[in-house]
């Protein structure tokens, strides 16, 4: 066991500290407020090489680890969870999906641009009617010899407005069920494809979300993902780690929550003395310590495994439920500590708790976790 | 035109200090970094070697095995190669010495005005006079312009505008860059493969002896003053504080 951190991964860290205080900070509530997409910071970030920051060098990527992913991703969320969960699907569902299963030719296409991050990409899974039950997708894509046909909508689509590339699972032969599903790459300015209205969300609210409808979109044949029918298998193992960056993002959020309430118990005072003296504040802080600390662990581990090349289903589901979980009470104690300050956007942890609601909810709701943990027990 | 940049490695700006019962810094669980001001004259070296206004920065610095993680960042930052001399950091007049000797190859060598912990403000100028180079201070603008060093410096009221000639030592402050430059993936990467040297220290005296530190005194509490009292408020700056 070796519970340091390399020289390179605190390196890492402080680099995405250094962003998020200096520059994320600034803007975080006008963008929240008026739902306005970080363009400026992700542009940076890309500068900075964090958008493909794990994709091998020699597809253009930044070449680090899912430790160190998982530490940029605690530090951007602390301060500004919107530019978090952007980061996490170019990263870790999109780049990764790309560099674990496109062949090289689409590789050198959209991985490359996609990793320089000169292209954001989006991950197209959610419909109307298959959020947590994905194998019923009802959009289709016809085999029509040279290309493929691609029709229907899909759902709550982070990054829709602002990607270039979207990767889009869609069911090929509907009689095989999710053995038909096939996973694409298709190019957002492609003739056919038209947004939804920008969705109004409670939090998260400067990252752009909308629904997709496809009519008659034409995908080239090359741009299938893997063999015919690998779509879900594509898909499952894309979330498999895209929950590391989501549980990281709620870990930021989490942590944030917790900076900020330590800073301010020993400030305020009630009763003449630092509210931090008060042992229902003081025992409050320390259970949201403690839960912050368990949740780190828990993305650590998945991540490690992840980068030791072992199984991490369970252990990303693990990371998944409990950094969301603990994100939500850490921001609802948090609000609770800075009492009436806390129920105003100046002090950011409202905004924290409204944040923290979605990590129960996309890329695999808390339940979902709850079954692929449960599975993976009760299988033998 | 080669440059050279001088790192102190120093406490986060944000540690508490503390003292050993032996009356020395206790150094357990503080973070380095890179003085801030050598981090600005770095971050001015890596923008004037993009702008192709020099040729290779250098960075140096007096230091145990520890401080190589302080040098990396800054390889990482965009310095092509760094040197350690092997010692501990005892006065100016010794640190002076050892980076005399590194430092007497290179055009403009750039030390940060002060360092963040002891504020010595000492050995830029000491490697000046050692070396028989130029040397101006508080320089906060660097320019090169068809191979002439302009300086901008801050002086009272204004700033003024100079032209120095190499080999020099400029001794930076703020305004040098306007904000230390965040290691991009690409910088960190590379940094894994840029040559950190290490080499022993020469034989050099100290100048100075360290006697003992002291903490500053606790901070007294705040006092509130109603607005409509403003003639206490005034009362206790004349009497109490005294800075009336």
């Amino acid at each position: 066991m070796d519970f340091e951190f390399t020289e390179e991964q605190l390196m890492i860290r402080q680099a995405a500290r250094d962003y998020a205080q200096r520059e994320l900070i600034q803007d975080v509530l006008e963008r929240d407020e008026k739902a306005i997409f970080p363009t400026k910071h992700v542009k940076n970030l890309a500068e900075l090489g964090f958008m493909g920051m794990m994709v091998d060098p020699k597809y253009d990527g930044g070449g680090m680890d899912t430790i160190s992913y998982v530490l940029a991703m605690e530090e951007f969320s602390k301060v500004d969870a919107s530019t978090g969960v952007i980061v996490s699907v170019n990263n870790s569902l999109v780049c990764y999906g790309l560099q674990k299963f496109a062949n090289e030719e689409q590789k050198e296409k959209y991985l490359k641009p996609l990793a320089r991050g000169d292209y954001l990409g989006a991950f197209l899974l959610s419909e109307p009617e298959a959020g947590s039950d994905a194998t019923s997708q009802h959009t289709k894509a016809e085999d029509k010899e040279d290309h493929y046909l691609l029709n229907g909508t899909k759902n709550w689509i982070s990054n829709a407005n602002s990607a270039s590339i979207y990767l889009v699972i869609a069911q090929t032969h509907p009689e095989k069920r999710h053995h038909g599903i096939n996973a694409f790459i298709v190019e957002k300015d492609s003739p056919g494809i038209s947004l939804g209205p920008h969705e109004d969300k409670m939090g998260m609210r400067s990252s752009d979300t909308h629904s997709v409808m496809f009519n008659d979109v034409k995908v080239p044949k090359e741009n299938r993902i893997g063999a015919d029918g690998f779509g879900f298998f594509f898909a499952m193992q894309a979330l498999e780690a895209g929950r590391i960056g989501i549980a990281a993002q709620a870990l930021g959020i989490a942590s944030g929550a917790l900076e900020r309430s330590v800073a301010y118990a020993k400030e305020r005072k009630t009763f003449g003395t630092e509210i931090a003296n008060h042992q229902a504040i003081a025992f409050k802080l320390a259970d949201m310590d403690l839960k912050v600390e368990n949740a780190r662990n828990l993305c650590l581990k998945a991540a490690w495994m992840k980068d030791n090349g072992k199984d991490f289903r369970k252990a990303s589901a693990y990371a998944k439920l409990y950094c969301a979980d603990i994100s939500m009470e850490v921001t609802t104690d948090a609000v609770q500590i800075f009492g009436g300050y806390g129920y105003v956007k100046e002090y950011h942890v409202e905004r924290l708790m409204r944040e923290a609601k979605l990590t129960q909810i996309y890329e695999g709701t808390s339940e979902i976790q709850k079954i692929v943990i449960s599975r993976q027990i009760l299988k033998d | 035109m080669k440059i050279l940049v001088l790192i102190s490695n120093v406490p986060d700006t944000t540690t508490k200090i503390r003292f050993t019962i032996e009356n020395s810094f206790d150094s357990a669980g503080v973070q380095w970094i890179i003085n801030p001001w050598d981090e600005l004259a770095l971050t001015r070296s890596v923008e004037l070697k993009e702008a192709g206004a020099i040729n290779e920065i250098t960075v140096a610095n007096v230091g145990g095995k520890l401080t190589e993680a302080t040098l990396r960042k800054a390889l990482a930052v965009g310095a092509d190669n760094a040197v350690r001399i092997e010692a501990e950091p005892t006065d100016a007049f010794f640190v002076a010495k050892q980076l005399a000797e590194v430092a007497k190859d290179y055009d403009i060598v750039l030390a940060g005005i002060e360092a963040s912990d002891y504020n010595g403000s000492a050995v830029g100028g000491m490697l000046a006079e050692m070396l028989g180079f130029n040397s101006v201070s508080a320089v906060s603008g660097l320019n090169i312009e068809n191979g002439e060093l302009v300086i901008n410096r801050e002086i009272d009221g204004g700033s003024q505008v100079l032209t120095v000639a190499a080999p020099v030592v400029l001794i930076v402050q703020k305004g040098i860059a306007k904000e230390p430059r965040i290691p991009a993936m690409r910088g960190i990467m590379m940094a894994r493969k840029k040559p950190l040297d290490v080499i022993p220290a020469i034989d050099a005296t100290n100048e100075t002896a360290f006697v003992s530190y002291e903490m500053p005194p606790p901070k007294a509490a705040c006092i509130m003053v109603d607005e409509e009292n403003a003639k206490e408020l005034i009362a206790m700056l004349h009497e109490e504080a005294k800075v009336l």
